[in-house]
């Protein structure tokens, strides 16, 4: 067997070539297109492939070559601010190459061979390099210092290294024994970049979303499921949470999904500014689209490539997120070709080793101590699309044995237009315990109770509305009807929140505090105030509470909530008073 | 003049298999002559050295061993001109209408490629098709695909032609220029659309291709590639606003299903194809706006929820792709409200961005939202009223109770050739919201209330 073989079978995506000599996952090129493609089985002389293009017109017989490379990506300064498909070409190097519809046969480098970067070394001649370690930094975006890394398995002693203006390509850093460092590296999709230890995540990922933060947080370095039907929110909580997430570095993944949903992040991210910096949020943000028309096998590979580049910049001591909008649609990929491969399906038609892949992503979530010895973590967030909204689908159920935080969305929230529709019932968290302390010292020390006790009055809410369904509200004892009316203040007040609503968008966690503390405490004094004899329609007509409805969106919320509590002291004085 | 094979190994259902032929492309266009001297056309599916498995778009009635097989070397086309306006095609692109062949200014690969993400502009005009409950509440804008989810005997036609006959992007005249493409529905309804588009002259600026109930069921697997191929040229080429209605997207759904069961795949849930999703979206994705283009494709198809259940797949898929859902009920049909949308499971996910002070109204988000929560409220109480009675409810959940009865009859019933605009569709909105305590109006900024709320209008007026 040889280099060059030839192709023998094409169904769709998946083509079969002959007599050519491969291993699992190297990259071929098929036909006279040589379009990009990935073994996937070897059976006798026959390998499978996985073509990232669209393979029509493409005949039996036609010539296969063998790169002898399994799918790479490329890792250095240039990532951030870029849009790529799913086996990391850049959509506006292919669009300048093929117009404004994806055609085919066209390759294109994951960062530019021309662009200079200034090189700031910080070691030098007679240094001992180890995989991992840092040798010098690129300013990549004003906020974003990039920190060269020596590739994993790569170590020596410095025989010279260069200071300047270099392109991605061009040798900055040579090792006695001659092995030479660029910029770029280039690292497998498929295979972890490996870390000196895993580290227990502590610090609680801000999101300025009050469900997710206040009610359910995820970890800095953990895992998060966000399943629901369509036009649940989703995207929109995905969106937000790229949005206004306080990690230095944002890997979106629009895996299978709409192409107008990339095109809105692609105009609205680099307009609106990141809370902590105050530089456009593009500028920390990497963006794979591989929309549901485009190639899927490609869109297989986008999971995996956004998962690679968050590696890299964990690597380099970052926190990084990761949004993957949807991890079923690349579910799906993998059945597609699967079945077209013959293979034996396990449930609903997916593939035996779903489990495995799902598992196998999630892990690479974390925060660890990378190579260099600097403190990096990855929190993953995985959208699930089941069909018909039905959890126990596969997907959703071997997520949920994976992740550490559910954020379950409710179409019946949604349709009456309670967002984020996520169900404060069936949801959780499990990091609310380690990320406690976090809350004493940063929040308030009333902060895990404050919320416990929110909780709380939300499932007593629950068990009362059975009885009102049966009996109607106004046959309800007093004190459990204002306990329903608290209940859905922190509903309509505190959970809901409007992520198109130009203040409300993003919420930090002092505001959240303050919002729900006013609620919870205008609850107390209204049970103290019916104890003591006041009459619950002249509670209920409080204006104190109808402004508590509207502060989250005021521009000046310290100042307006000062206001109301003024407000809600006097008039319950006065409720006191007759 | 490519070479004939007389190799047919088998035919099963819709697929032929043909033997040692030299290689054939994937996808590549097939003719296969009948002994009887006519001609059918078909698709490579599965091509290798050994065996060439064809799909045939009229079907495999009639074909034997015998029949000849033409390999053409290319994939499917679609000759196009501008001269396809006002003309009507079979599902496979043949004149229907007595009319000349299409003098071909282009040949376009009917696959269509997909729009680069990157040269996409997201999509905002707002597109006013004057009926309320898509206005007010399920914005419609240039570029969208909005599908209508509806069922056996509801009046989702009347709807799209109503869309298809008001429908105008406010401050332009120029009017859509039509693709229709008909799906395995009955001939009726084809004349009932037909019959319209000529009262109302659209069929000028129209392009149809009819695939009917009683057409070979696997040709509908193209028919809404070619409609779909002409909107873009249209589009892209001819700077025209094309408004695209594809009808019934459940058989197509079902011919693809077909086309699967023939070629023995695993199927996925319900027997549907596992790479339906996949399918779909190469339709659905084919809408949008493109940098620097004039032109625009706006999806409009209409789906039929088998068994009114919108959880089966083929809804189920279509939601997950298209940007939002107009959901025809039944019950509201019942009680003999037209248009008889659902607003609760419908949605406009690009609504957002085509409202607001300079697109409709300031306060335009605001009356929507609540009106989606008092509605979604009141109706909550019907159920509870049928169980404990009006008396046990409060005097607040009364007024929701009212408001929802009011919102069927006032905002979301209107007559078939109503044409409301954007003020009108709002300030009924307010009307019914100002039936509630104000203090309930808590999804509104005070500001809008103060501007807008019938109340303080008149005050200031
Ligand atoms: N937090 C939110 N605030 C306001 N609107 C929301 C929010 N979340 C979702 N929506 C609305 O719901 C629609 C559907 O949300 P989306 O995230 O696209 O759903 P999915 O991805 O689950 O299909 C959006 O277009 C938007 O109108
Ligand atoms: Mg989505």
């Amino acid at each position: 067997m040889k280099n060059k073989g030839e192709i023998y079978r094409i169904s769709g995506p998946v083509v079969i070539i002959t007599g050519l000599n491969t291993k699992m996952y190297d990259v071929v090129k098929v036909g006279n297109e040589g379009l990009m493609g990935e073994v996937i089985g070897i059976e006798g002389d026959k390998s499978t492939v996985q073509v990232y293009e669209e393979t029509s017109g493409v005949r039996p017989g036609e010539p296969v070559e063998n790169t002898g490379m399994s799918l790479s990506v490329e890792l250095g300064p240039g990532l951030l601010e870029s849009i790529y498909d799913g086996i990391q070409r850049p959509l506006p190097v292919l669009k300048e190459k093929m117009g404004d519809f994806i055609k085919r046969g066209v390759s294109a480098n994951g960062l530019s061979r021309e662009k200079e970067w200034d090189f700031v070394p910080m070691i030098k001649k007679g240094d001992k390099l180890n995989g991992g370690d840092i040798i010098g930094t690129v300013q990549e975006t004003k906020n974003i210092e990039h920190r060269i890394l020596v590739p994993p398995a790569i170590s020596g002693t410095v025989s010279e290294i260069k200071k300047g203006k270099f392109k991605v390509d061009e040798v900055i850093c040579t090792l006695a024994d001659g092995k030479t460092l660029t910029m770029m590296q280039k690292w497998p999709v498929r295979k972890p970049r490996p870390v000196s230890k895993k580290l227990t995540p502590s610090t609680p990922l801000i999101t300025g979303q009050r469900i997710l933060d206040g009610m359910f947080p995820v970890a800095k370095g953990g895992t998060a499921a966000i399943p629901g039907p369509f036009g649940s929110g989703k995207t929109v909580t995905q969106q937000q949470l790229a949005k206004w997430s306080d990690t230095e570095i944002v890997v979106y993944i629009g895996c299978g999904e709409r192409g107008n949903e990339m095109a809105d992040v692609l105009y609205e991210f680099p307009e609106i500014k990141d809370p902590k910096t105050g530089r456009p949020l593009m500028e920390r943000t990497v963006l794979i689209a591989n929309t549901s028309n485009m190639p899927v096998a490609a869109r297989e590979a986008s999971v995996y490539t956004g998962i690679t580049i968050a590696e890299y910049y964990r690597d380099m001591g970052y926190d990084v997120s990761l949004m993957a909008d949807s991890t079923s649609r690349w579910a799906e990929a993998m059945r597609e070709i699967s079945s077209r491969l013959e293979e034996m399906p396990g449930e609903e038609g997916y593939p035996a080793y779903l489990a495995a892949r799902l598992s196998e992503f999630y892990e690479r979530a974390g925060k660890v101590k990378a190579l260099s010895g600097k403190d990096g973590s990855i929190t993953v967030i995985g959208a699930v699309s089941p069909p018909g909204g039905d959890f126990s689908e596969p997907i959703t159920q071997n997520t949920l044995r994976i992740v550490k935080v559910f954020w379950a969305l409710d179409a019946k929230l949604a349709q009456r237009r309670h967002f984020p529709s996520i169900n404060w019932l069936n949801s959780y968290s499990l990091y609310t315990k380690a990320l406690g302390p976090w809350y004493d010292e940063h929040v308030s020390p009333d902060w895990v109770k404050l919320r416990n006790d929110a909780m709380e009055l939300l499932q007593k809410e629950s068990e009362l509305q059975e009885i009102v369904q049966l009996v109607g509200s106004d046959a309800l004892p007093e004190d459990q009807q204002l306990t329903l009316e608290v209940a859905r203040m922190i509903r309509e007040y505190f959970l809901q929140q409007n992520a198109y609503h130009e203040v409300d968008t993003f919420c930090p966690m002092d505001k959240q505090f303050k919002l729900l503390k006013s609620i919870m405490s205008w609850g107390d004094k209204a049970h103290n105030a019916l104890d003591g004899g006041a009459p619950i329609e002249d509670i209920m007509k409080l204006k104190s509470k109808d402004d508590l409805a509207k502060v989250k969106y005021e521009k000046e919320f310290d100042t307006a909530l000062g206001v109301i509590l003024k407000t809600m002291e006097d008039e319950f004085a006065k409720l006191r008073g007759k | 003049m490519t070479k004939e094979y007389k190799t047919i190994s088998q035919i099963a259902g819709p697929l032929i298999f043909v033997e040692k032929t030299e290689p054939v492309g994937y996808n590549e266009l097939v003719n296969i002559n009948l002994p009887d001297g006519t001609t059918k056309r078909g698709q490579v599916l599965d091509t290798s050295n050994d065996i060439v498995v064809v799909q045939v778009f009229e079907g495999t009635g009639g074909l034997n061993r015998d029949c000849g097989v033409r390999f053409t070397g290319e994939t499917i086309k679609l000759p196009v001109s501008k001269d396809l306006l006002g003309r009507i095609l079979s599902g496979a692109g043949e004149p229907l209408d007595g009319g000349p062949r299409i003098v071909p200014e282009d040949r376009i690969e009917i696959t269509g490629a997909a729009i680069n993400p990157y040269a996409r502009l997201p999509p905002k005009d707002f597109i006013q098709t004057g009926i309320s409950t898509i206005d007010g509440m399920n914005t419609l804008v240039r570029g969208q695909k909005l599908p209508i989810f509806s069922g056996s005997g509801l009046p989702h036609n009347e709807i799209a032609l109503q869309i298809a006959r008001q429908a105008r992007v406010r401050g332009s005249n120029e009017p859509f220029a039509v693709v229709f493409a008909a799906m395995g529905i009955t001939n009726e309804e084809a004349q009932y659309f037909m019959s319209d588009f000529e009262r109302t002259g659209a069929l000028e600026r129209a392009v149809v291709f009819l695939n009917l109930a009683d057409d070979p069921a696997v040709e509908r697997l193209i028919t809404p590639r070619l409609a779909l191929t002409a909107a873009e040229y249209l589009a892209y080429e001819h700077d025209m606003h094309v408004l695209v209605i594809l009808t019934d997207i459940t058989n197509y759904c079902e011919a693809l299903r077909q086309m699967g069961a023939a070629r023995e795949e695993v199927p996925g849930r319900r027997g549907y194809p596992g790479y339906m999703y996949t399918d779909l979206a190469s339709l659905y994705e084919r809408a949008g706006v493109v940098k620097g283009r004039k032109g625009s494709v706006t999806q409009f198809s209409i789906l039929s929820m088998p068994g009114d259940d919108i959880t089966h797949p083929i809804p189920d898929l279509s939601g997950y792709i298209t940007e939002g859902q107009i959901v025809i009920s039944r019950e509201l049909h019942r009680k003999g409200i037209y248009p008889p949308v659902n607003v609760l499971p419908s949605l406009s996910r690009l609504m957002n961005s085509g409202i607001g002070a300079t697109r409709t109204r300031e306060d335009h988000k605001a009356v929507s939202d609540q009106c989606y929560a008092a509605y979604a409220e009141g109706k909550d109480l019907r159920g509870l009223v049928a169980i404990v009675g009006k008396d046990a409810l409060s005097e607040r959940d009364k007024k929701f109770l009212e408001f929802a009865d009011m919102f069927e009859d006032r905002f979301v019933r209107q007559g078939i050739d109503e044409n409301r605009d954007i003020e009108t569709t709002l300030g009924i909105g307010w009307e019914l919201l100002a039936e509630l305590p104000e203090a309930q109006l808590t999804r509104i900024d005070n500001k809008y209330i103060q501007k807008y709320h019938p109340a303080h209008k008149a005050k200031q007026e």
